[in-house]
C-alpha cells in the first residue's frame, strides 16, 4: 500500500496537499448547499475559498527552495559585506532577472501574491455577507434556511395580490409564533417549532400549497420544491441526537 | 491623454472614491459628481473604439506601470487591452452606466433617502468593475474585477426592501462559488502555462500543442463552469430572478443590461482568446452538449417568464431567456452564430434597459408592476409605455429594432451549422415573448381582469374614472433616459451594418467554420 505508484501513495504522501484542496473544496461546498443555517452556509463559502488558496500555494512549493527575496550572493546590490561601497557607487534600483538555474532555488512568489488578493476578496465577501444576514435576522427574525423560506413566502403571497385566495390557508396555523421562538433563542423550541410547521406542510393541504405556490409565488418556483426535498435529511440526525 | 484605455476605468474609480469623500459634506453633489464621472468614461470609451479602429491590428494595449522586461515581452505587469469586441462592449458598459446614472436622481433619493453618496460610490464601483472585466487582458485581474463587481452587486441589491436582503443571500453564495470556480480553473491554467496575460496563456497552448491535456479540460470546465453561474445560465438560474426583482429601481436598471451580458462576453473572450477556438470546439465535448442544455434553458425560461403575474419579475426571466439564446449562439460553433451571439450581446444590453427604465417608472407612478395595476397606463404616461413597448417589441424581434437583427445572424447560424433544434427553439421563444408582451397590451388596453370578467361598460370604456386615465406623465430626468435609450434601440438597429461590419472585423482572424460543424 505504502509502494510508490500506489494510488493511496499518490494521494497520501505525494500530493496529500492536492487531495486535502479537493476534500476541504468538497466540504465548503456541500456546507453551503445543504447547510440550514445561514452562517454555518457562510462558514462553508469559508472553507471553500480557503481551500483554493492551499490549491495555490501548494503548487508554489519547491523542495530546497527558499522564500523569493535575493540571497545575499544572488543580490545585484552586492553582498552585505561590500554594500557600503555600492551605496557610493551606481546601485541600479530595478528589478534584476536572475539567470535561470539560480531561479530554481527560490519558491515562486506569484501564486502568493495571487492569493493575497484573494483573501482580501474573501474577507470583504464575508463581511459583506454577513452584514447581509444580520438585516436578514432583524427583517424576518430568524437565520434558519426553512423558517426564512416560509416567511418568505408568506410575504411574497401578500404582495402577489391577484392570488391571495388561496394563500390565507397557512397563515393562520404560523401565526405570531416564529417571532417569539427565535427571539427567545432556544434551541429546543425552534426545533419543535419547525418540526411542527413541516408536519402541518406534508398534511392533507399540501396539493393546494403546491398549487398555489406554482401560481402566486413569483420566481420561488425553483427554490421551494429543492428546499422541501432536501428538509427532511439535515433535520433527522439532529433530532435522533436530541 | 492618448491612454484613454485606463481613463475609462479610472474615472468612475476616482469618481466613487469622490463621492465617498464630499457625500458626507453635502448629499447634494454625488448626482452631479458621478454623472460627470460617467460622461468623462463614455468620452474615454468612444475615444479608444476610434483608436482600437484606427490602429492597423485593431487593437490597443497598455502594460499598468510599464511593468515590461525582455524576457517576458507581454509584460510581467498587468496589462489592459482592448481589441473591437472589448471596445464595443466597454462602451456599451459606460453608455448604459451613464443612461441609468441620470435616471437615478428621483428613484435613488426616494428609494435610498439619506444614502446617496453610499450608493453612488458603489454605482460607480459597478461600472469601474464592469468595464474593468470587458478590458482587461490578464486572467487573474479578470476574477478580481469579477469580485469587484460582484461585491458592489450584492451592496446595490441589499440596499432595496428587506426581501431584496434575503434574495442577495442566495446571490452572494452563488456568485462566491462561481467566482471561486473561475479561480480554480486560472490556477490550472497558470500551473500549465506558466503565465497569467490571456495572449500569451494562448501563445504557449498553441505552441506546447496542450490540446489533450487533463489539466487543461479541467481548466476549461472549471473557467466554463464559474462564468455559467455568474451568467444565470438555465440551472444555475436560482439567484437572479429574486434579487433583481426586489432590488431598487436604478440597481435592476444597472445590472439587468449589463451583469449577465459582460459575463457572456467572457466567456466569448474566454473561448476566443485564451482557450482557443480549435481547443473549445474541438478538443472538449461542450460543442456536442452545449446547444441541448440551451435548448432546455430557452424553453424553461420563456415558460416560467409566461408564469409571472408582475412586469418586473417577468422581465428577469426574459433575461434568462436571453443568456440563453447568447450561450447558444457561441456554442453552435458557426461564423454566423458568433456574429449573432456578439451583437446579440449589445442588442441585448439596449432593449434590457430600455425594458427595466420603463419598468421602472411604472413602479415609480404605480407603486406596483402587477399586470392587475396596469389599467388605462397608455392614457396615463403615453411616452413612457411607447418606449416600453420598443424595448419588448425588440424583445420579440420586429424589424426596425436591434432585436430583430441580432436575431436574425443567430437563426442563420442555427441553419446553416444545421442545429435545428437551436432554430426551433428560438422560434419557440419568439412566440412566448409575443404572448408576453401584447398580453401586456391586451391588460393595459381593455377592461378584462384576470378571470376574464369585464370591467368596463364596453366600447373601450376601461372601467376607470378620469381621474385615473389624466396624463400624468414621469418626472424627466426619468423620462428622457428611457427614450434615449429606446432611440438607441432603433438606432442600433438600422444602423445593424456598421455594428456588425465591426464584429466581423474582430472575428476575421479566428478561424471559424461557416458550414456544418454537427456530426
Amino acid at each position: 500500500m505504502t509502494e510508490d505508484g500506489s494510488i493511496f501513495f499518490q494521494l497520501l504522501v505525494e500530493r496529500l496537499n492536492y487531495f486535502i484542496y479537493i476534500v476541504l473544496l468538497m466540504i465548503g461546498l456541500w456546507a453551503m448547499i445543504a447547510k440550514n443555517n445561514l452562517i454555518k452556509k457562510l462558514i462553508g463559502m469559508s472553507i471553500f475559498q480557503t481551500a483554493i488558496i492551499l490549491f495555490y500555494v501548494s503548487t508554489a512549493v519547491k523542495e530546497d527552495a527558499t522564500i523569493p527575496i535575493y540571497l545575499p550572493e544572488h543580490d545585484p546590490h552586492g553582498t552585505e559585506l561590500n554594500s557600503e561601497s555600492n551605496q557610493s557607487g551606481g546601485m541600479i534600483h530595478a528589478p534584476q532577472v536572475l539567470e535561470a538555474s539560480l531561479v530554481s532555488g527560490y519558491t515562486n512568489p506569484l501564486p502568493h501574491v495571487l492569493m493575497l488578493t484573494a483573501i482580501v476578496v474573501g474577507v470583504a465577501t464575508l463581511g459583506l455577507a454577513l452584514s447581509v444576514c444580520l438585516r436578514i435576522y432583524r427583517a424576518y427574525g430568524t437565520i434558519e434556511e426553512d423558517d426564512l423560506l416560509l416567511e418568505l413566502e408568506k410575504e411574497d403571497g401578500r404582495k402577489a395580490g391577484g392570488f391571495r385566495k388561496k394563500r390565507p390557508r397557512r397563515m393562520p396555523s404560523r401565526g405570531g409564533k416564529s417571532k417569539d421562538k427565535v427571539r427567545k433563542g432556544t434551541d429546543e423550541k425552534s426545533k419543535s417549532g419547525q418540526v411542527q410547521t413541516r408536519r402541518r406542510k406534508s398534511g392533507p393541504s399540501k396539493p393546494t400549497s403546491t398549487k398555489s405556490n406554482s401560481n402566486s409565488d413569483t420566481q420561488g418556483g425553483e427554490k421551494k420544491p429543492k428546499s422541501r426535498r432536501r428538509k427532511p435529511s439535515p433535520r433527522k440526525p439532529r433530532e435522533d441526537k436530541s | 491623454m492618448s491612454d484613454h484605455i485606463v481613463w475609462i476605468v479610472l474615472f468612475p474609480l476616482l469618481g466613487g472614491v469622490a463621492c465617498s469623500l464630499f457625500g458626507n459634506f453635502s448629499k447634494k453633489i454625488c448626482y452631479p459628481l458621478a454623472v460627470g464621472s460617467m460622461i468623462a468614461s463614455v468620452w474615454s470609451s468612444v475615444h479608444t473604439l476610434f483608436q482600437v479602429i484606427e490602429s492597423p491590428l485593431h487593437q490597443v494595449s497598455y502594460i499598468q506601470g510599464g511593468w515590461t522586461l525582455d524576457l517576458f515581452p507581454r509584460g510581467v505587469g498587468i496589462e489592459f487591452r482592448a481589441d473591437l469586441l472589448g471596445a464595443l462592449i466597454t462602451l456599451v458598459v459606460t453608455g448604459v452606466g451613464l443612461i441609468v446614472v441620470l435616471y437615478s436622481k428621483v428613484p435613488v433619493q426616494r428609494q435610498t433617502p439619506g444614502k446617496e453618496p453610499l450608493y453612488y460610490t458603489l454605482f460607480l464601483l459597478q461600472i469601474t468593475g464592469l468595464a474593468g472585466i470587458t478590458l482587461t487582458g490578464d486572467a487573474f485581474n479578470l476574477y478580481v474585477l469579477i469580485e469587484v463587481a460582484a461585491l458592489t452587486g450584492y451592496g446595490l441589491i441589499a440596499l432595496g426592501s428587506n426581501r431584496a436582503a434575503a434574495a442577495t443571500f442566495n446571490y452572494i453564495i452563488l456568485g462566491t462559488i462561481g467566482a471561486s470556480l473561475y479561480l480554480l480553473g486560472v490556477g490550472y491554467l497558470y500551473l500549465k502555462t506558466g503565465t497569467l496575460n490571456m495572449v500569451g496563456i494562448l501563445e504557449v497552448i498553441e505552441a506546447n500543442n496542450l490540446h489533450d491535456s487533463p489539466a487543461m479540460q479541467v481548466a476549461f470546465v472549471l473557467v466554463l463552469l464559474g462564468v455559467l453561474i455568474k451568467m444565470a445560465f438555465f440551472p444555475f438560474h436560482a439567484w437572479l430572478p429574486k434579487a433583481y426583482c426586489h432590488a431598487p429601481t436604478t440597481t435592476s436598471c444597472l445590472l439587468a443590461p449589463l451583469v449577465t451580458k459582460v459575463m457572456i462576453y467572457v466567456m466569448i473572450r474566454m473561448i476566443l482568446s485564451v482557450f482557443g477556438v480549435e481547443f473549445s470546439f474541438e478538443s472538449t465535448w461542450w460543442a456536442e452538449v452545449m446547444p441541448w442544455l440551451v435548448v432546455v434553458a430557452i424553453i424553461c425560461a420563456a415558460v416560467m417568464a409566461l408564469a409571472q403575474r408582475e412586469i418586473k419579475s417577468m422581465l428577469t426571466y426574459l433575461i434568462v431567456a436571453e443568456v440563453g439564446y447568447m450561450v447558444g449562439g457561441v456554442w453552435i460553433y458557426n461564423y454566423y452564430g458568433l456574429v449573432g451571439s456578439i451583437f446579440h450581446v449589445i442588442s441585448d444590453a439596449c432593449m434590457t434597459l430600455c425594458l427595466f427604465l420603463g419598468a421602472g417608472i411604472i413602479l415609480e407612478k404605480c407603486r406596483t408592476t402587477h399586470f392587475d395595476g396596469l389599467r388605462g397606463l397608455f392614457a396615463k404616461m403615453p411616452l413612457t409605455m411607447i418606449g416600453f413597448f420598443i424595448g419588448g417589441f425588440s424583445i420579440i424581434g420586429l424589424p426596425p429594432t436591434c432585436g430583430f437583427f441580432s436575431k436574425w445572424y443567430l437563426i442563420t447560424g442555427g441553419m446553416v451549422s444545421e442545429r435545428w433544434e437551436y432554430m426551433v427553439t428560438l422560434m419557440f421563444s419568439t412566440m412566448v415573448m409575443v404572448i408576453l408582451f401584447f398580453r401586456l397590451i391586451e391588460r393595459i388596453h381593455l377592461a378584462v381582469d384576470e378571470s376574464g370578467k369585464n370591467l368596463g361598460k364596453g366600447h373601450g370604456d376601461l372601467g376607470l374614472t378620469d381621474e385615473q386615465t389624466r396624463f400624468d406623465e414621469a418626472p424627466l430626468s426619468m423620462l428622457i433616459p428611457l427614450l434615449i435609450a429606446a432611440s438607441i434601440v432603433i438606432i442600433v438597429g438600422v444602423y445593424n451594418q456598421e455594428v456588425v461590419n465591426l464584429i466581423e472585423l474582430f472575428l476575421e482572424d479566428h478561424n471559424l467554420p461557416t458550414g456544418v460543424t454537427y456530426k
